[in-house]
């Protein structure tokens, strides 16, 4: 009997990244400041990317993820570490015999040259016939829908154009990888999203593998089949959006992906049973194992629209309503607890029957599994 | 917060709009500076040379024009002689050369410049135009200190054994001169279309395949185009009409249009001839000026000849 195919889309195993990924390792790279002091840029990164993923580096300016691109695609040196594409090293070649290929934020396109002859750039330097050159030239101003601009010149193009222009300029060259280096900020909201789509749908067709880079974290979510989230020049945690999002690691991750309570409480162990109580309420256990720092403290990141005032979750601690902001979509509320401190909740509707007003005292509920312990800051 | 408009009732201009009597001294200067010296040239060279001495006699006659092409032999009959075109020619080659080599330094030295951190950027634009401190004649003089038979080099060659060797008063050391003057006026425009480069670009031909000579070649030759053709026009034009250098450091042994005309105003005592060749090379340019406007037009290229 033939089994029942897989359902969903499986994502590459680590096995895979091994043999036709792309595989970063010990990469370090060291900054002189104007001032005379150095900055740390990558501090000894290790990462896989599998051929065919959509992979995202997600961070705030200054972490690194710009200089990784940079070094992957050559125009950045390595202080030391390694670069492998599937076996072939990339880190000692020069940038232009790198089967990589970079949509810069700029976009940087030629504005002396036509829309298609920026295209074409890439595939004279490979010295192909001039038939195969302008078939396909053609064939990418179908892929990203630029048909009937090619004579245009960059500047009389929109800036949603010239990323279209940007991305059929790299993708011409059929890289093995390409290299994305925040290639929507330009753009605006609307334009943006739109791209976005375009960009998943690219990736699907082409099967290329997309390193986007990103500091906007909603960006990354949407795109992203896993993400790493950079901080100090180094991934604070590799995963999938939705394990980024609901189990990340420290609180740098909590905090930059979404929004988080941070509560810090003291750890009491019961047997095997970890468990807290926060601002006086009821003991929970924890569902996660947790890690006790020297004071015997452990925190907690809990998202705000997993706590309910509504009694729908067992309770975590009883308090007083401080702020109310009505949102549309949702309530935003300031729950103030015996101790002082307090708790963002996003209430979901209906929230009318509720009856939420400042002053009124609740009860903050929530699942334990929902309760995320933090590793110790080293 | 800008001004309430009801504070300019009646003359309501655009800003930046001046009213027309404002150019009244522009107009002024020019006429006086740039437009009356060349009509009294071209007047000049349309009137009778004296019988004795310089100056003009208001008498029409185009034979000054006919002078640069024909001489009167012994019988009075007008013969084609070509030493005055090939004083032209001469002038054309050197001015060539000139810009030719000084293009050839100045690129890379541009090119360097244009890449260093923007306040060594401003140093060395400073230090190329020190030399336009320095009175040009007093430059050439240090040339001539320098290749004179007691001169550094010469001085080299000795202690070398090499024998002393003639550089003053040669070709060469008038074309070093020419060289050596024009350079900056090749530099300057270079660097200045260079220094706008956006230096990115090279890093995506980098990045699309192009090795350096063709990121060289491919992107940054034909974005800084204008500024090589100011530059290219900055040293010909000048250097065609050259005067100090052949006749200080050449010893004037050569004849070039520079020195060809300056004795006409001089020695020969012959204005109206003077100013036929000074009004012949400015059509040449000015001919040469429209050509490159045309092509430039053509290809779309921005051509300025400003600094």
């Amino acid at each position: 009997m033939p089994t029942s195919p897989t359902i969903g889309a499986g994502r590459p195993a680590a096995s895979v990244a091994r043999e036709n990924g792309l595989k970063i390792g010990q990469a370090r790279k060291t900054f002189a400041t104007p001032e005379g002091g150095e900055v740390r840029a990558l501090d000894g990164v290790n990462l896989q990317i599998a051929e065919g993923e959509f992979f995202v580096m997600l961070g705030p300016s200054g972490c690194g993820k710009t200089t990784l691109l940079r070094a992957i695609a050559g125009l950045e040196i390595l202080d030391s570490g390694e670069i492998y594409l599937g076996r072939d090293r990339l880190d000692d070649l020069p940038a232009y015999a790198r089967p990589v290929n970079t949509v810069f934020q700029s976009y940087a396109l030629f504005p002396h040259l036509t829309v298609a002859q920026n295209i074409a750039f890439g595939l004279e330097m490979e010295k192909l016939s001039k038939d195969d050159i302008s078939q396909r030239v053609k064939d990418m101003m179908a892929l990203v829908r630029l048909d009937g601009l090619a004579d245009r010149k960059p500047s009389q193009l929109s800036g949603g154009q010239q990323q279209r222009v940007a991305l059929a300029r790299a993708l011409a060259k059929q890289p093995k990888v390409l290299l994305l280096d925040e290639p929507l900020a330009a753009l605006d909201l609307k334009l943006r999203r739109g791209m976005q789509d375009e960009l998943r749908r690219l990736q699907r067709t082409t099967g290329i593998t997309f390193v986007f880079v990103t500091h906007d974290q909603e960006e990354a979510l949407s795109l992203g089949d896993r993400i790493a989230v950079f901080s100090d020049g180094l991934p604070a945690q590799v995963g999938t959006a939705e394990e980024l999002y609901e189990r990340p690691v420290n609180r740098f991750v909590a905090d930059f992906i979404g929004e988080s309570n941070f509560v810090t409480t003291a750890l009491i162990t019961e047997g095997d049973a970890q468990l807290v109580s926060i601002a006086g309420g009821p003991k929970v256990a924890l569902t996660a194992p947790a890690e006790a720092d020297a004071d015997g403290k452990v925190t907690l990141a809990i998202r705000p629209e997993r706590l309910v005032l509504d009694g729908s979750a067992p309770e975590l601690a009883a308090g007083t309503l401080v702020e109310v902001i009505y949102m549309g979509t949702d309530l935003r509320v300031q729950v103030e607890l015996a101790d002082g401190s307090r708790l963002a909740i996003r209430v979901s509707p209906p929230f009318e029957q509720l009856q939420l007003v400042p002053g009124a005292a609740v009860q903050v509920g929530v699942q334990a599994e929902f309760l995320r312990p933090l590793a110790v800051d080293a | 917060m800008s001004k309430p408009e009801a504070a300019t009732p009646r003359h309501r201009r655009r800003p930046g709009r001046v009213p027309w009597f404002a150019s009244v001294p522009a107009l002024i200067i020019a006429a006086l500076f740039t437009i009356g010296p060349l009509l009294v040239v071209i007047a000049m060279s349309f009137m009778t040379r004296p019988a004795q001495g310089g100056g003009v006699v208001y008498e029409f006659t185009t034979d000054a024009y006919r002078t640069f092409l024909f001489t009167k032999n012994f019988t009075g009959d007008l013969v084609f002689n070509t030493a005055y075109v090939e004083v032209f020619w001469r002038s054309i080659v050197q001015a060539t050369i000139t810009t030719v080599i000084s293009f050839v330094f100045a690129f890379p030295l541009a090119l360097w410049i244009a890449t260093r951190s923007a306040k060594l950027q401003n140093f060395l634009v400073l230090v190329v135009t020190i030399p336009f401190w320095t009175n040009l004649l007093v430059r050439t003089y240090a040339w001539i200190l320098v290749l004179n038979k007691d001169g550094i080099i010469n001085q080299t060659s000795l202690a070398l054994g090499l024998g002393p060797q003639e550089l003053l008063y040669t070709d060469l050391a008038s074309q070093l001169g020419l060289i050596y003057t024009f350079l900056p006026f090749m530099v300057l425009p270079l660097y200045s279309s260079l220094s706008g480069f956006d230096f990115r670009l090279a890093e995506a031909a980098y990045d699309l395949g192009a090795r350096k000579m063709t990121v060289l070649r491919r992107v940054i030759l034909p974005m800084a185009k204008p500024g090589i053709i100011s530059g290219l026009l900055l040293v010909f034009m000048p250097a065609l009409g050259a005067y100090v250098q052949p006749v200080l450091l050449g010893g004037g042994k050569v004849l070039l249009m520079g020195n060809l005309i300056a004795s006409q105003f001089g020695d020969s005592r012959n204005w109206p001839f003077g100013a036929a060749l000074s009004v012949i090379s400015l059509l040449m340019l000015a001919l040469a000026l429209i050509g490159i406007q045309l092509w430039a037009r053509r290809s779309g290229t921005k051509v300025s000849l400003s600094l």
